[in-house]
């Protein structure tokens, strides 16, 4: 059974199919195709179950998404938009399955202060190491996709894993494994992009003429992608960004971080962050602090 | 499901309406999917609400609750119009060449023999005409004014896009887009299949909705090909196996039907169902009723059950009425006429109609025995919780007694699924606490009123004290034991009726198939569709293979499928009158000159000549039928009634509103409210998140779905000053509840007959019980109507009103 996790099965008993299972070390991605998406939630079920976590039970607050919004014990979620298309008249209920997007350029491992906390494996996997984590909340700020949410007890950062765990003994993630209509498939990278080009010729052929991939450039491609029936508007999909990218704040600290008055300075700040979100919880890089940093690395101020 | 789930991928084009299969049925909708990524296959969406289904389909058109026959009349009226019909399929394979008896009309919303008095018809003119040599009389060239296909276009005439527009709100458009995409699939190699649940089911006219589908399935030549079909998504894993065994109160096990005191003898109950052909060389399948009854006599009563004492037919309870079904029940409750309820896996204080009516009934009780895993609302009745369940517990004096069972992953045995697949499965774990199986417990009440008889007497023991009851330990049968009852087994040799002295099946041994069932009390079977699960080869039902021979989709190594391990029924009508298959690409079944081969097991003889025999064999006519003649309580064809509580008239008989055959009991007659008093449509539904009312015990499903709402369109909230999130209170004649609004886009109104109407959406999950935050359900506000068939009651069709309110005091 182990070897059979951590070497590639090519054929398999009473199965139609041999499943093939990326080896640990093959870049690896997850791919969402929103059109074949119905928003049954089998993904957050499945996540929950798997990683053991208790998000309390809450309330309707007037949508279908719930809990509302990502937390630190929900590590996915499902957002509803419903969108009338200006162009046919027709109402179009977008269902997008949110979670760590695994950067191939994580914002949230380049501001991290903490040695060690978040690593970036070589299938391209990023995780948060937790007894590395200090519990500053930079990785919140430092994610072009809101994503890890901060937990303040125990003061960590947490986010989806794409099941590392299950990863590394040769098993797809939970949600992958939940979803009934293979919206949610694993494989190599090559493999997803190669599924993924005929998920959108099919799409085009029922009129999605935007019908595209989501791997933005901004980050160096995530690995999770997403199918989109309208790739030009990303944003439609619960404000999925259509062009994220790190931070310029989180360059000018890595860059600063090489010096030890500002090492003293990031002390200062990493206590400040502390306090901050004792106080307030997680917050995100707002459109002044982006124009501040980059008047900072302009040199302007 | 006439086809099964995994079919579902050979379709072309596959419509979901009465139903909402992606959020009900999800794992099942997978082939949908697969069907559309992997063949093209377009998705038709046809829904009051704009539900997740329709979030991935091709084309969504809006209906209103309760006209769908409209509708589908209204496509089979444009196929007909537009010469989109599959005329190879239809003039051999329906009655449409039929000729119908002299006298039949249809006149004002009503067919000929009603009587208004009874609420009830006459059916004896719905039958065809009988030549001298005993055969029905045909009209091959449909010329014959009478025949099935002119009263059908006739029928039928008024139903044009105007009329669906106006009866539906569907818009004119959207239908002519649907009805032409659906028209397509008269083409011999296209094929459309049709996935409905409850929401067509759960009218005063529900059978007619599927009975509509039926028949347009039929025009369009898609019944029994790889694709088509007309399949109902059952909504219990085993909901299919629970009618299978008959657990209603007019069946007995595999559809055959319980006596009625008009029927004293066994003579006078077959004489009735032994159908003869009504064509020459049709099978006429259900010729061999006598051998399913007394053979299911004889596994009731073993040696006790001889050709001398009438197989202890005398022994089967006989109705009195054609049902007594819950409606009948709860009004009996009500009325203090029954007064004791063993309720075993079912929660009718949240799922059956008019709550107040369910309390009062379970309140007049002297015992109420709930078997059930979990702590049901139903158990808890007499609890007061506040405005949740307002009642007064010193006034309830109804003894309940609580007997937890194990739940499904708790038990071995098998589930039968839409697909008609008998699913073996093992226990996954232990029980919790006392509880204990529905089987042991079952065999416990058994045992002891067996003592008590024996002891006691009592009126007619006999039935109790010589049911055969052979297991290895009585206290306690092993699903595998009752298993290999169902399936049958010889009490005698069963020999050849050609060859005598040829033995077939040696005395002892489990039979291999209802082939080999007789009449003369030599072999038992407990449910004759289910014989082969269990074999002398062994559980067929725990196989698990699933190689697919041919690529059919049809994996006959997995599971066992009734009947005969057949995975597509009427799979003989996938073959033209040659034997060839209509689409060579989707072949299941052919002729290959002396019998029929293929991939699945053929639905007919298989050396019956394809010429002559034809391919719906359980009809006495061996074809389907366009025309249902008199089998239908409510009319030889489907027409338009409005629900028993509609927000317009009915337009196209503005005498005759509701069904006029649905029973109606009047003190529920006196509860149905007018559109005046309350204008808005009522609905009911499943979410995704949960399953009925358990999952609510569930901490994850209760997390992803916490709290009961209603939906409304954003033209109603702004019209009744309503927000999203926003607390309101829905009322009907019956009741009165609260909920969170969801104000979303996803619900528009109609313009219906001119008039603008507008939907409340009421989803089904919550109660009083559980981890959720406490709510109501739907069955507060519905109306005590059922079909006029069999009864589900009008679930999905009703009235009410709602306006801005506050949060529960409690």
């Amino acid at each position: 059974m182990d070897a059979a996790r951590t070497m590639t099965v090519v054929r398999s008993s009473a199965t139609a199919s041999a499943r093939t299972t990326p080896r640990f070390e093959d870049e690896v991605t997850k791919l969402i195709d929103v059109s074949k998406c119905i928003g049954c939630k089998a993904c957050q079920a499945a996540c929950t179950e798997w990683n053991d976590t208790v998000q309390p039970i809450g309330y309707f607050t007037g949508s279908y998404q719930n809990p509302p919004d990502l937390t630190a014990n929900m590590f996915t979620l499902m957002r509803f938009n419903e969108w009338v298309n200006p162009k046919s008249g027709e109402l179009e209920w977008l269902i997008r399955k949110d979670g760590c997007m695994h950067c191939a350029d994580p914002g949230c491992l380049a501001a991290c202060p903490a040695p060690g906390a978040i690593v970036q494996y070589a299938n391209g996997i990023v995780d948060f190491v937790h007894e590395n984590c200090i519990g500053c909340g930079y990785c919140v700020k430092g994610c072009p996709f809101d994503i890890p949410r901060y937990s303040a007890a125990p003061a960590k950062a947490y986010k989806c894993t794409l099941c590392s765990d299950r990863v590394a003994v040769g098993d797809g993630p939970a949600c992958a494994k939940a979803c009934p209509t293979e919206a949610i498939v694993f494989g190599t990278k090559g493999e997803m992009l190669h599924h993924a080009a005929g998920r959108i010729t099919d799409l085009k052929s029922r009129g999605f003429e935007s019908a595209g991939l989501y791997n933005p450039d901004g980050v160096n491609g995530t690995h999770v992608m997403y199918v989109l029936p309208h790739a030009d508007q990303p944003e439609l999909y619960s404000n999925l960004p259509s062009d994220p990218h790190v931070s310029p704040w989180v360059r000018v600290w890595k860059g600063a971080a090489k010096t030890y008055v500002s090492l003293a300075a990031m002390a200062a700040l990493i206590v400040g962050a502390v306090v901050h979100h004792a106080a307030g919880g997680a917050n995100r890089v707002s459109e002044k602090d982006e124009q501040a940093a980059k008047k900072l690395i302009e040199g302007k101020e | 499901m006439t086809n099964l789930w995994t079919d579902i991928r050979s379709a072309d084009l596959v419509i979901v309406m009465g139903g909402n299969a992606a959020e009900a049925h999800p794992c099942g909708f997978k082939w949908v999917t697969r069907a559309k990524a992997e063949r093209g296959a377009r998705l038709i969406v046809v829904d009051p609400r704009f539900t997740r289904t329709a979030a991935v389909a091709d084309y969504y058109a809006p209906i209103r609750p309760g006209t769908d026959i409209t509708f589908l009349l209204g496509v089979i009226k444009y196929c007909i119009d537009n010469n989109k019909v599959q005329w190879d399929y239809v003039k051999p394979f329906t009655n449409a060449a039929f000729i119908v008896m002299e006298g039949y009309g249809f006149k004002d919303g009503l067919f000929t023999g009603y009587d208004p008095a009874k609420r009830s018809y006459d059916r004896a003119g719905w039958d065809y005409e009988i030549g001298p040599d005993g055969y029905a009389v045909l009209d091959p060239t449909l010329t014959h004014p009478r025949c099935v296909w002119n009263l059908l276009k006739q029928h039928i005439a008024p139903y044009t896009p105007e009329t669906v527009a106006r009866i539906c709100g569907t818009p004119r458009e959207k239908f002519l887009h649907i009805a032409a995409m659906i028209a397509e699939t008269s083409a011999p190699n296209k094929v459309m299949t049709s996935m409905y649940a409850l929401g067509w089911t759960q009218h005063s006219y529900g059978a007619q909705n599927i009975r509509a589908m039926a028949m347009l399935q039929l025009i369009l030549g898609n019944v029994g090909l790889r694709g088509g079909g007309v399949n109902a998504l059952r909504g219990h894993s085993n909901i299919q196996g629970l009618t299978d065994l008959g657990l209603m109160s007019e069946l007995i096990p595999g559809y055959l039907n319980m006596p009625h005191e008009t029927e004293p003898d066994l003579a006078s109950y077959l004489k009735k169902r032994t159908f003869k052909p009504l064509q020459p060389d049709q099978i006429s399948y259900w010729r061999n009723y006598p051998k399913f009854m007394v053979s299911f006599l004889k596994a009731m009563w073993g040696d006790a059950a001889s050709a001398d004492n009438d197989y202890r037919y005398g022994w089967i309870p006989k109705l009195d009425i054609p049902m007594y079904d819950v409606i009948q029940a709860f009004e009996m409750m009500a009325q203090g006429k029954m007064n004791g309820y063993v309720c075993q896996g079912f929660n009718p204080l949240l799922s059956f109609p008019n709550r107040t009516k369910v309390t009062t009934g379970l309140s007049k009780l002297k015992f109420l025995v709930v078997m059930d895993p979990l702590d049901t609302e139903t158990a808890n009745f007499w609890q007061n919780h506040g405005e949740y369940n307002d009642v007064d517990p010193s006034k309830i004096e109804t003894e309940v007694i609580q007997l937890p069972t194990t739940c499904f992953a708790e038990d071995e045995g098998s589930l039968t699924n839409s697909g008609r697949w008998l699913q073996w499965h093992w226990a996954g774990g232990d029980p919790p606490g006392e509880a204990r199986s529905d089987v042991w417990i079952m065999a416990q009440i058994h045992l002891r009123m067996k003592a008590l008889y024996a002891k006691e007497g009592g009126k007619l023991p006999e039935p109790i004290l010589n049911l055969d009851w052979r297991y290895k330990d009585p206290a306690d049968p092993t699903p595998a034991e009752l298993a290999r009852e169902m399936n049958g087994s010889a009490l005698e040799a069963v020999t050849d009726p050609q060859d005598p002295a040829k033995v077939l099946v040696e005395k002892g041994k489990q039979l291999p198939s209802f082939a080999f069932l007789r009449d003369d009390g030599s072999t038992a079977c407990g449910c004759w569709i289910y014989s082969g699960c269990y074999t002398e080869a062994g559980n067929a039902m725990a196989r698990r293979n699933n190689a697919d021979p041919g690529h059919a989709e049809i994996y006959p190594g997995w599971a066992f499928s009734w009947p005969v391990n057949r995975r597509i029924l009427y799979n003989r009508a996938s073959c033209d009158l040659s034997g060839k298959p209509w689409d060579p690409t989707r072949k299941i079944i052919e002729w290959n000159g002396t019998k029929w081969v293929g991939y699945d097991v053929p639905d007919t003889l298989p050396t019956a000549n394809p010429e002559t025999v034809m391919p719906f064999i359980m009809d006495a006519e061996g074809t389907s039928r366009l025309w249902a003649r008199g089998l239908m309580v409510d009319g030889p064809f489907p027409t338009h009634y409005e629900p028993f509580e509609a927000p317009v008239a009915n337009v196209l008989a503005p005498g005759v509103q509701g069904n006029p055959a649905a029973r109606v009991f009047p003190d529920d007659r006196a509860d149905f409210g007018t559109a005046t008093e309350f204008p808005l449509v009522g609905t009911s539904y499943r979410l995704t998140e949960h399953f009925h009312f358990w999952t609510k015990h569930d901490r994850v499903n209760a997390m992803l779905q916490p709290q009961f709402f209603v939906e409304i369109s954003e033209e109603l909230g702004r019209e009744k000053g309503i927000t999203d999130g926003a607390w309101v209170r829905v009322w009907s004649k019956r009741a009165s509840i609260k909920a969170v609004a969801c104000v979303t886009k996803r619900i528009r109104p109609w313009t219906i007959d001119g008039k603008t109407v507008h939907l409340v959406g009421i989803p089904l999950h919550w109660g009083f019980m559980g981890l959720t935050r406490k709510g109501w359900g739907p069955n507060s506000l519905t109306p005590v109507v059922g079909d006029a068939n069999v009864e589900t009651p009008e679930f999905k069709a009703f009235l009410v009103n709602i306006e801005p309110s506050t949060p529960p005091t409690s």
